[in-house]
């Protein structure tokens, strides 16, 4: 897939693709001796969806902890909407558009439903301090102005119910579901998804999967995802990022993933869960 | 079936969004606001004011402000008396320094300057978290009470070390000194209490409050969703020093008039208001009032009904009283972290479908 148009590609169900939003290069990381990528580059365009794949350990979500700047590669250069990425936290990377969802499920156990994803907003309020004081002008008006677009992605997500439960009493594939309400109510640019669907039973994978397609259709979103069910996988994403011991052995459509003889010897071939 | 949600649609998210959501609740409160501004003040006696109501009203804005950083930021403080204490001698500095300023007004100075010291302490909790973090405010509180009786400057010279509130009035009536009304001190304090109550409230249902309890449930989610650590925790040390710091203004000028401050803040004060939000609630501004109005409560009670009515020893119900906090404080521990204000929902649902269970 390298000669692809820098400009975007079509998919071959008709979606428009478009131009490289996030790139990474060269990337790096070691911890202590554990070399955890190994120059790895590869690059998410805008409004794809982009799997990466590969056996446990191989890297997968430390590539994502770089992306969103919990990790900071020894080497390589992200570089974001065209521009090289300076060295950043987290909160500001955040700002920018990016968000995620956690391998092991990161919810605010101590709050409802309704309360997580209203925190997932926090970029996109900016009332004073006084103004939260009283209650009155900002702070009241983009409270109901945020609570309609929450209540939104609520029902996008068919968790009306479940509203005003506290997250720790709601099941485990409930759980996913509130912590990706959580990271769309950011409305971000770029969504990063590890494992989205582990541990789930089949309907509930096809839930998700869904809501992932939707959530790139009808939100525009562009999503990289981390995730082991090969069948998943080949369904809804465009790209494949195939990773092992930390090295990039496989990229391009799922098809070619699916061919790719280096990929069926590490991966495919090898039986996993 | 008179506690009921039902037949009361909410058809906005404003209505939603209130901090009473139900009618009843809200009925319930303007009562008690309307008894508690109305009625009170003409039948306070100075032994209710000065063994109940005081303690209560000042102790509950000193448990509000305590479970803003611990209940609802996460981060255990065991530095509250050091904190009233810096709220008390700001307040003697600005009443000596500034004999014209009105008394209100030093009141909430004295919270700020105990706010810019809450900050500086909370400095510490950008890196290390809780037992160590508990151990660090620990130490704020150790070397705050030292240095009050260290430095002369703080009680201008005087040769007991003591601090003594003069007098300073209000629309006529004097709020501090031995001349003070009962009545006066009482709604003093309560208009505080009523202020900061609803600001408390206001913040931690809003933005601010939601990144505060994002980063006492899990702060690398809370990073990711955009929250800064450093902001988030110092606006809570910064809030809760403020409250905590109103709470001990009064408790020096209005309430006992002289301290000596490890007397009056020591090490006790901090672990008092910690069992306040403890019994009555992390988390929860019902629940520190809850917590304040019980531990005021029980030793008066029990006095009243040990000493007063058994005849025991006084000792002896002042030893009781320690075993029944302690009882409480490890009871709640273990099965209800939140407190007397969950007990409280918990038998509101159960009112709600009275008189069928289920
Ligand atoms: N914070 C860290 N400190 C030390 N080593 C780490 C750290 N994070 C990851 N590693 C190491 O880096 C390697 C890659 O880990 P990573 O979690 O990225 O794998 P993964 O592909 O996501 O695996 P899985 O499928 O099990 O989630 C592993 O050897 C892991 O032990
Ligand atoms: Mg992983």
């Amino acid at each position: 897939m390298n000669d692809m148009s820098p400009d975007g590609y079509t998919t071959p169900d008709g979606r428009q693709i478009g131009g490289v939003m996030m790139e990474v290069k060269n990337i790096t990381l070691r911890f202590g001796g554990v070399v955890a990528i190994k120059d790895i580059s590869f690059d998410i365009r805008e409004g794809e969806i982009r799997a990466i794949i590969g056996p446990n350990g191989a890297g997968k979500s430390s590539m994502l902890n770089v992306i969103n700047g919990f990790y900071h590669p020894q080497e390589g250069e992200v570089w974001f909407n065209g521009a090289k990425r300076k060295a950043m936290k987290p909160h500001a990377i955040a700002k920018q558009g990016i968000a995620r969802t956690f391998q092991n499920i990161a919810l605010f156990k101590g709050m409802s439903t309704l309360d997580n994803i209203m925190t997932g907003r926090f970029t996109k309020m900016n009332a004073g301090f006084w103004s939260q004081c009283l209650w009155k002008g900002k702070a009241e008006q983009e409270e109901i102005e945020n609570r309609e677009y929450v209540e939104k992605i609520i029902d996008f997500l068919e968790i009306q119910a479940i509203r005003k439960t506290p997250v720790g009493r709601l099941p485990y594939g409930l759980q996913k579901r509130v912590e990706l309400g959580r990271a769309l109510a950011a409305e971000p640019k770029l969504l990063l998804l590890d494992e989205p669907m582990a541990g789930m039973n089949v309907e509930e994978k096809e839930d998700m999967s869904r809501f992932i397609l939707d959530v790139n259709d009808e939100f525009g979103t562009t999503i990289a995802l981390i995730e082991h069910d090969m069948g998943v996988v080949m369904d809804i994403s465009d790209r494949v990022v195939v990773m092992d011991y930390g090295r990039k052995i496989g990229d391009g459509t799922p098809d070619v993933v699916r061919a790719d003889p280096a990929v069926i010897d590490a991966y495919l071939g090898v039986a996993h869960d | 079936m008179f506690y009921r949600e039902a037949g009361d649609f909410k058809t906005t998210y404003a209505a939603d969004q209130q901090t009473f959501p139900i009618l009843f609740d809200r009925r319930t409160y303007y009562i008690v606001l309307a008894i508690a501004l109305g009625v009170m003040p003409f039948v306070v006696t100075d032994y209710i004011t000065n063994a109940i109501l005081l303690p209560f009203l000042i102790y509950a804005i000193a448990a509000i402000g305590l479970n803003i950083l611990t209940g609802y930021c996460g981060q255990v403080s065991l530095g509250t008396g050091g904190f009233m204490a810096v709220g008390a001698y700001a307040t003697y500095k600005l009443m000596t320094g500034f004999p014209d300023l009105n008394i209100a007004i030093i009141v909430v100075l004295s919270g700020f300057i105990t706010a810019g010291v809450g900050v500086l302490f909370g400095l510490p909790s950008l890196r290390i978290k809780g037992f160590y973090l508990a151990v660090a405010t620990l130490a704020a509180q150790f070397f705050l009470v030292w240095m009050f009786n260290k430095v002369s400057w703080f009680y201008n010279y005087s040769a007991s070390g003591q601090i003594n509130a003069p007098e300073r009035t209000m629309l006529g009536q004097p709020v501090t000194g031995a001349e003070t009304e009962p009545w006066v001190a009482y709604l003093f304090c309560l208009a505080f209490l009523i202020v900061l109550a609803v600001i408390a409230r206001n913040l931690t249902r809003g933005r601010i409050g939601r990144s505060w309890m994002a980063i006492r449930d899990m702060d690398i989610a809370a990073e990711i969703i955009g929250v800064n650590p450093l902001w988030s925790k110092l606006s809570a040390f910064a809030v809760s020093s403020f409250f905590v710091g109103v709470s001990g203004s009064l408790f020096f000028a209005v309430y006992l008039g002289a301290v000596e401050v490890g007397e009056a803040f020591g090490i006790q004060k901090s672990f008092l208001v910690l069992f306040m939000i403890i019994i009555g609630g992390l988390g929860s501004i019902f629940g520190s009032l809850a917590g304040a109005a019980f531990m005021v409560l029980l030793p008066v009670v029990l006095k009243l009904v040990m000493v007063d009515s058994l005849g025991w020893p006084t000792d002896l119900a002042a030893h009781f009283n320690f075993i029944v906090v302690g009882a409480l404080i490890v009871a709640f521990l273990i099965f209800e972290p939140h407190g007397l204000a969950q007990l409280w929902r918990i038998a509101k649902e159960k009112l709600r479908l009275w008189p069928f269970p289920h």
